[in-house]
């Protein structure tokens, strides 16, 4: 099981919830679990850039999930 | 609203305008003449982008009317490479990597090339003040000061 | 890859493609643009800082001989989806700060224009406006929006404070109690502007089937095409955006302001429409950065090593949401490996322009309160600055504070190359300080593309869509020469409209020279491919046998074929008739943009006479990956450099009690000059980016991040005794030096 970790401000959205563990092979499958859990997640993680395996990615889709990996969600960086 | 006509020398070559009489010789050299080498950053002469020579004399274009540039010989950005070979100070501003945008550049060539004309050995601390009505937000001033640097060794070299 | 001391192109120092042009004054900007019959708009400007928009009547203006169109928010549309970025290009019900457009009119002259704005009628119920980030935070604060609530949450009241972004890790205060030496510092940034020398500009134009031509400077003319069709309510598809050379942008050339309302100004009248903004509109209505309010606080052993650190921030968004803060606290304490800290941050609404990106966008402020702290704690345990940073310094394997975990970076390297530079080694001289200063940025990948297209005569025209805003044209010939093996003079590098290259994001995140870099070497790749192909139905091989060397396809080793190598100017010539034209091309999403560290010191002077403080020395280390053009690379940290020093020592809003800024130009906002400055060293440190085919991390932004702090410490160091509050002007440090002497 990967674990997902989610910063403060999107607390409101799991309940509170910090950390978790889903099963998926890919990060869309990550992104699926999570709606599932907590529906309408999904729209706000798509607009939230996201750290897996210490790899950031602005917009990840199909980028894969191992079952050990670490997922941590973060605001989008944009720059000047 | 009458316009003026006016009668001047631009870059060596005898030209005529009509101006509006509040136009500055900046927005005259740039709208009326169509000459938009010459920038403007502030219009107010704070920060040299539209700097040109009046007669000889390093002036903001936008701190002079179009009016006043009667009888004048002004030299702008486009007049200062000779045919189709780059003055130094233009050379050097390439080689020394003096500019990254480049909307200031026109005004600092022009400004540079009045400070060699008439003082072809300035020290760093003279360039620097020359050039301090000249603003530049993207190099940091170093590379421009070494390339005037590098300009007038260069004229040093060949006088 | 390459070890890069192989390199033939990348680390050379070449003139750049487009340099002649902007020597010479051919190269075109902004304002530079003129078509037939063209009209010329002007803005219409709130004079309250905080109003209710009762009435706004064009018609008088309209009949002025010489008007040809008006506008305001009603022409615009408005529902519950019209987003912050058209209200702020338009108002509608509200001006929310002093600047706000409220109207616009095209007329045949700027000056007719200008005169017609005096005949529009707008009927104000001024408002009290709420100006720094404590009053808005207060209980009872005036709100700029009556309907925004902290994180979207429907259950809290109404508050100016958008968002509270935190990030902890361990036990913070179990960390502090651990502390033998426990620093704070509390500090106040102001406004700051990124001081672009080119004020915004564009042409529009718009025809009867409602196609729009734009043509502006900006960062990113892909976003100019999206943000302009939302204002509008029109399709991206209708819209073809033309980007002129850029007259500098640090991130405030990554939004719009004037094109939606001169392509409505044109289609209106029927005729282009050219908008200019002058300096003054620029500083009033444009985004700066967030000015702010940090608490940051640290504690460590007697040996420097930090247990505990906690950062409180508080940043001015302006009058919409969306100030800096997330990055803020995502990097003030980037460079160090800690087991326990808090952060808090705060995006808070004022009746002030929306800020806009600024370089390193939230960074700076942010680093200059921790930075400060680290200073001062250096000082409480008696050591080298340098020395106390190693000791907890991040590293590859370390886990950032925002989460992920650091791949190679350059940091330590920064440190040891500091404490090694003669600069540093030198002792300082009588009556001066020295201060040194970490800073970080993230970088970003995003979208690019490219095409590189070979020409019938072997040269190379690469294409692609990231405006040219310090000699990226430059580093992609490089880079596009290096992979192909050919001479740098033989590659052009042509920055296409949006009908003419594929998408790119903004030329802005320090992401050009790695995303769009990146497109590039595949988009040449792509071009080594089909030639290959061509060599080998050349040779009657197959393509497997065939490689690509110094530009040009040989046999591989061991392939039995009597054939001479074919250049890449052979097989152009030849591409007729072994296929047609080669054109590469690759799009790319790229990730694992590279972090940039840096170390900056500064020695300075003050005289404590007047408190003008001068800057003797300053001195960037910073690792840039792979630098492909040393030059531009150190430009940029010598330039962000001299903007961060402006910032710490000069640079701010100065605003009166209604919310007027008092210091709208140049004269009285004062950037720094080349008399104020000495030359800037910079040191290059190579750690290169895994991610990178060259390494390239990006640049553009780490080199604005320490020279705040850097200053302020070394200020602290000349003092005796810190100022925490930015800028470090004249009248302040004078105050500071006459309060240290009555206490």
């Amino acid at each position: 099981m990967a674990k997902v970790v989610f910063p403060d401000h999107l607390l409101q959205q799991t309940g509170g919830t910090q950390e978790t563990t889903v099963e998926a092979t890919n990060f869309r499958g990550v992104l699926r679990a999570l709606e599932q859990l907590w529906p309408g997640i999904e729209e706000t993680l798509q607009k939230t850039a996201v750290a897996i395996d210490g790899q950031i990615y602005q917009d990840a889709w199909l980028e894969p999930v191992r079952p050990d990996s670490d997922i941590y969600f973060m605001q989008r960086i944009e720059g000047g | 609203m009458s316009r003026v006509h006016v009668t001047l020398s631009v870059n060596g070559e005898p030209r005529e305008m009509l101006c509006e009489a509040h136009q500055s010789l900046l927005d005259a050299l740039r709208d009326e003449l169509g000459m938009t080498g010459t920038k403007e950053g502030c219009a107010t002469g704070d920060c040299g982008a539209c700097s040109v020579l009046a007669d000889g004399r390093l002036v903001c274009s936008c701190l002079m009317l179009g009016v006043e540039a009667e009888g004048m010989d002004i030299t702008t950005i486009e007049g200062i490479a000779q045919g189709s070979e780059l003055h130094v100070v233009q050379r050097k501003f390439l080689e020394a990597a003096a500019l990254q945008c480049g909307i200031c550049t026109p005004g600092f060539i022009v400004a540079a090339k009045a400070l060699l004309d008439q003082n072809p050995n300035p020290d760093e601390t003279t360039i620097r003040y020359w050039l301090a009505g000249n603003l530049c937000r993207c190099t940091g001033y170093d590379k421009i000061v070494r390339a005037v640097q590098d300009a007038a060794q260069e004229l040093a070299y060949e006088a | 890859m390459a070890e890069a001391h192989d390199y033939k192109a990348i680390g050379t120092r070449p003139v750049r493609p487009d340099g002649v042009d902007k020597v010479t004054g051919r190269a075109n900007f902004g304002a530079d643009l003129n078509l037939p019959n063209m009209l010329h708009g002007k803005m219409l400007r709130s004079p309250h800082a905080h109003a209710r928009i009762k009435r706004v009547d064009v018609s008088r203006a309209l009949a002025m001989d010489g008007v040809y169109a008006a506008c305001s928010g009603g022409d615009f549309p408005t529902n519950e989806r019209t987003t912050d970025l058209a209200k702020n290009c338009m108002a509608r019900d509200k001006a929310l700060y002093h600047g706000h457009a409220v109207a616009a009119v095209a007329a045949r002259t700027p000056y007719i224009a200008e005169r017609a704005l005096d005949l529009i009628e707008v009927e104000y119920e001024p408002l009290a406006p709420v100006l720094d980030v404590d009053a808005a935070m207060a209980d009872g604060a005036v709100l700029v929006d009556e309907n925004l609530r902290t994180n979207g949450d429907a259950s809290k009241p109404p508050s100016n404070v958008a968002a509270i972004v935190k990030f902890e890790r361990g036990d913070v205060e179990q960390g502090f109690a651990e502390a033998d030496v426990v620093v704070e510092v509390d500090c106040r940034v102001p406004t700051a502007h990124q001081g672009y020398i080119e004020p915004h500009a564009c042409t529009a134009t718009i025809n009867e089937e409602g196609e729009a031509t734009v043509w502006c400077c900006t960062q990113g003319h892909f976003d100019v095409r999206s943000l302009t069709a939302n204002v509008l309510g029109k399709s991206v598809g209708e819209i073809k955006v033309i980007p002129s050379e850029i007259g500098g942008g640090f991130g405030g050339k990554t939004i719009i302001y004037l094109e939606p309302i001169a392509v409505k100004l044109s289609e209106m009248s029927g005729r282009p429409v050219k908008m200019v903004m002058t300096r003054e509109e620029v500083f009033r209505a444009t985004g700066p950065t967030s000015a702010t309010h940090c608490r940051a606080k640290v504690g460590a052993k007697r040996d420097g090593k930090i247990t505990a650190a906690s950062a409180w921030l508080a940043y001015e968004a302006g009058a919409f949401a969306g100030a800096p803060v997330g990055p803020g606290c995502m990097s003030i304490l980037a460079p160090y490996d800690l087991e326990h800290f808090s952060i808090e941050g705060h995006d808070v609404l004022v009746n002030k322009p929306k800020v806009a990106a600024y370089r390193a966008p939230g960074a700076p402020q942010a680093m200059h309160a921790m930075e400060s702290a680290i200073d001062d704690l250096a000082r409480e345990l008696g050591m080298d600055p340098i020395d106390l940073r190693l000791k907890n310094s991040a590293d590859e394997g370390t886990q950032a504070p925002y989460g992920p975990v650091f791949p190679a970076i350059g940091f330590r390297k920064c440190l040891e190359a500091t404490k090694a530079h003669p600069n540093y080694t030198k002792p300082k001289a009588e009556g001066t300080g020295r201060g040194v200063a970490a800073g970080f940025w993230f970088n970003i990948g995003m979208q690019s593309s490219a095409e590189a297209r070979l020409s019938e005569d072997g040269t190379v025209t690469v294409v692609e869509g990231n405006p040219d805003i310090g000699g990226s044209r430059a580093s992609m010939c490089l880079m596009a020469a290096e992979t192909l093996g050919v001479p740098y003079e033989t590659v052009r590098t042509h920055v296409g409209d949006t009908e003419s290259t594929g998408f790119c994001n903004v030329t802005g995140g320090s992401r050009t020279t790695f995303a769009t870099g990146l497109a590039v070497v595949q988009a040449c790749e792509d071009i080594i491919a089909q030639c290959k192909q061509r060599a080998a139905a050349t040779w009657d091989v197959d393509v497997e046998q065939v490689d690509w060397a110094d530009g040009q396809a040989i046999p591989k080793p061991g392939v039995n074929v009597d054939a001479n190598p074919l250049s890449l100017r052979d097989i152009a010539k030849n591409a007729g008739r072994t296929g047609g034209p080669i054109l590469g091309r690759a799009s790319v999403n790229a990730q694992g943009a590279g972090a940039s560290f840096s170390v900056n010191f500064a020695d300075v002077k003050v005289d404590r006479e007047t408190g003008k403080i001068d800057v003797l020395s300053f001195t960037g280390i910073q690792d840039a990956g792979t630098a492909i053009h040393p030059a531009y690379v150190e430009g940029q940290m010598q330039g962000g450099a001299v903007q961060g020093l402006g910032w710490a020592l000069n640079e701010e809003y100065i605003y009166d009690e209604n919310g007027v800024m008092e210091n709208a130009g140049f004269l009285d906002y004062r950037v720094p000059v080349a008399s104020d400055m000495p030359m800037i060293d910079t040191q290059i440190i190579e750690v290169p980016n895994p991610s990178h085919p060259y390494g390239v991390r990006g640049v553009g932004e780490t080199p604005i991040v320490a020279p705040l702090a850097a200053t302020s410490n070394a200020a602290r160091d000349a003092l005796g005794f810190r100022i925490a509050d930015l800028p470090l002007s004249p009248p302040r440090v004078l105050e500071a030096i006459d309060n240290q002497a009555d206490a």
